[in-house]
């Protein structure tokens, strides 16, 4: 697996490390709030102080410790639905592309068909039938998420896996009489990872957003503490107008901050994937150690190597980079 | 002809999908939900609302499934979408006074993102390495925030605070709608935030794309060709970005379906007349015929919006006509 590392740009040291510290948060986030996120026996409206950072809601309650708290509930789910979704993605895709013929005929339309469907709209349809016990359940909130999400993976991991079938190394893999498995799991998976690690950060960067969303037009339950509800009570108690910006910028910023994390992580992927793209995303100071010019030059794509006296390491060519 | 009639194919099973899902959620939710609903009505409306009301779920539940589905398509095609439990009013009647709104707002805001994002992509592309390319964390970062927030912010910060732009609302409660400058200006007026705010999150999402075709668009052969003709550079931009949008073009059917999701929230916001305002008071009121009826119609909109995108790729890439690349 030594071919598949990624480029350390800074936008994906940044990507990582924004991630992670929201991984932590959903891990400790709870343990670490200051007070219970219910408790409303604080001063209503209080913009923030030492006492309470991020201030109080119009119910006295501390904005601080419901963002600590709504961090679990908020990642669990999207990771859920992630998850979910990018097993969905794989099975239908890679079967889709590998088999070909009716198979894939039939897969591809099913995830036409997905794909073409808003998906949120679908999302609150179902969701307001569920009876409001399981409007709390992440499991059963994820894998709705995740019937509406997985569809533009499949689509990805499908392409990807066509064109993989008929490289030359496949080929001559199955010349030399290696098993299907083998050639499925030790020529062509490989090659799929960078789309796969693509499509699951999409994937969950889109269950966030949908879970918030249902969170915050009140088709969660509300006794769950998520970045969606607290924007939801925020909007119902009219924060904005109020200029209460204390109470509907932290889950806001966080959920921004998470989808960037995992955009910049996935720009590195894409980097990794496409070569043209990697040379494009290099600062000028990057630029100048691994002894390009300093802009890019029309028409040429320089091999970017690992570090300049080894040899180049070979990339494979993988998905838009690739003709 | 093949690759339109197949796309045109995919669409009309979307539909069917789509309906046919409305059409059996409320009769295998858990808790039978029609019968809850018709049980909570009795005293609310009159019988004739909660035949109405019936048929728009298939007729009384003691027939066969198959007959209450065949009675809810013949509803659906002569329009009978129910009746909203709250707003009392054919929900068809309701829609068909929210569209308009919603059309307007996001379909404008659509359009004008699509040719903003693709223009900058293009030019970030191009001037790849430069000073530009810190706009980059930026976009990433708009087009990580949900559209609603985004919204809320601007609203508290050009709105409430600075006063630049009026709050609530399609248009001043003191003008009378009507075909006269001072409804239309009033309806610019109001429309100005709303539709900045659209742009401003769906508009990276264009760009991102854009840029990553544009260089990789530019380190084709034609490219060096053309410079090395010694065309005049604007050509040569105009060569490339004309090729690079394709795909961008292609995306834009799968696109619009995200794009309208988002921004139907903001007119939650915003209180703007439309679906999405619609759609939240029927959420919070459980109203299902309304909420059915709006699902059931941003699908089909949304469809006719990717059958128009799909076309216009038709039109523009000579090759989609010979063969079936989508």
């Amino acid at each position: 697996m030594k071919s598949l590392r990624i480029p350390r740009s800074p936008k994906v040291v940044l990507g990582l490390g924004i991630v992670g510290f929201f991984i932590l948060l959903t891990i400790v986030g709870p343990y670490l709030a200051p007070d219970n996120p219910n408790n409303t026996s604080f001063a209503p409206n209080l913009g923030p102080s030492g006492a309470h950072w991020f201030g109080t809601t119009s119910l006295g309650q501390d904005i601080f410790s419901q963002t600590l708290v709504g961090a679990r509930a908020t990642m669990v789910v999207a990771l859920v639905a992630g998850l979910i979704a990018t097993i969905l993605s794989v099975s239908v895709g890679v079967a889709a592309g590998y088999l070909g013929g009716f198979t894939d005929d039939g897969l591809s339309l099913l995830s036409n068909v997905f794909l073409a469907i808003p998906g949120v709209p679908l999302l609150i349809v179902i969701d307001s039938y569920l009876p409001t016990g399981s409007r709390s359940n992440a499991l059963v909130i994820g894998v709705i998420i995740s019937l509406t999400g997985w569809a533009w993976g499949a689509r990805v991991l499908r392409a990807q896996t066509m064109s993989l079938r008929n490289r030359d190394f496949v080929e001559a893999s199955r010349i030399i009489g290696e098993s299907r498995a083998r050639i499925m799991f030790s020529e062509v998976a490989p090659n799929l990872l960078p789309v796969l690690a693509s499509s699951l950060l999409f994937t969950i960067l889109y269950s966030i957003g949908a879970y918030v969303t249902l969170a915050y037009i009140g088709l969660t339950s509300t006794s769950v503490w998520n970045w969606g509800t607290m924007l939801f009570w925020a909007q119902s108690n009219n924060a904005p107008l109020a200029n209460e910006w204390y109470w509907f910028v932290p889950p806001g910023v966080c959920i921004a901050m998470v989808g960037t994390g995992l955009a910049l992580l996935n720009f590195g992927i894409d980097e990794f994937i496409n070569p043209r793209l990697r040379e494009a995303g290099m600062t000028s100071r990057l630029r100048r150690r691994r002894g390009l010019p300093r802009r890019p030059r029309l028409g040429l794509t320089p091999v970017v190597r690992a570090s300049s006296p080894r040899p180049a390491r070979t990339f494979v060519k993988t998905g838009s980079g690739a003709r | 002809m093949t690759v339109i009639a197949r796309r045109l194919g995919v669409y009309l099973v979307t539909a069917w999908v789509a309906i046919t899902v409305n059409f059996l959620l409320p009769h295998f939710m858990p808790g039978n939900p029609i019968q809850t609903l018709i049980g909570k009505l009795q005293d609310n409306v009159t019988p004739a609302e909660i035949r109405s009301i019936q048929l728009s779920f298939g007729g009384t539940l003691n027939h066969g499934l198959l007959s209450q589905y065949l009675t809810y398509w013949g509803q659906l095609f002569h329009g009978n979408m129910g009746i909203s439990i709250t707003l009392s009013a054919p929900v068809s009647t309701i829609l068909g006074s929210a569209i308009p709104w919603t059309v307007g707002l996001i379909g404008l805001s659509t359009i004008l993102s699509f040719f903003l994002g693709t223009f900058l992509g293009a030019l970030l592309g191009w001037t790849r390495g430069s000073r530009l390319d810190s706009l980059i964390p930026t976009a990433t970062f708009f087009q990580a925030v949900p559209y609603f927030f985004l919204g809320t912010v601007m609203l508290l910060i050009f709105g409430s605070q600075l006063h630049w732009f009026p709050e609530l609302g399609a248009y001043s409660i003191s003008v009378t709608p009507g075909w006269h400058w001072n409804f239309i200006a009033s309806l610019i007026r109001y429309g100005e935030l709303p539709v900045i705010s659209i742009v401003l999150s769906s508009v990276a999402g264009w760009m991102l794309g854009m840029r990553n075709m544009m260089i990789t668009m530019v380190a084709e052969d034609f490219v060096l060709m053309s410079v090395a003709m010694g065309l005049p550079r604007r050509k040569v931009v105009w060569a490339a970005a004309r090729n690079a949008v394709l795909p961008s073009i292609a995306n834009l059917s799968l696109a619009i379906g995200l794009v309208v999701s988002g921004a139907l929230l903001v007119e939650l916001v915003f209180n703007y007349p439309g679906v999405g305002d619609l759609l939240l008071n029927a959420v919070l009121n459980e109203d299902y015929p309304l909420i059915q009826g709006i699902f059931l119609v941003i699908t089909l909109t949304v469809l006719a919006a990717n059958l128009i995108a799909d076309l216009a790729y038709f039109a523009l890439d000579p090759r989609t006509r010979t063969a079936a690349v989508l």
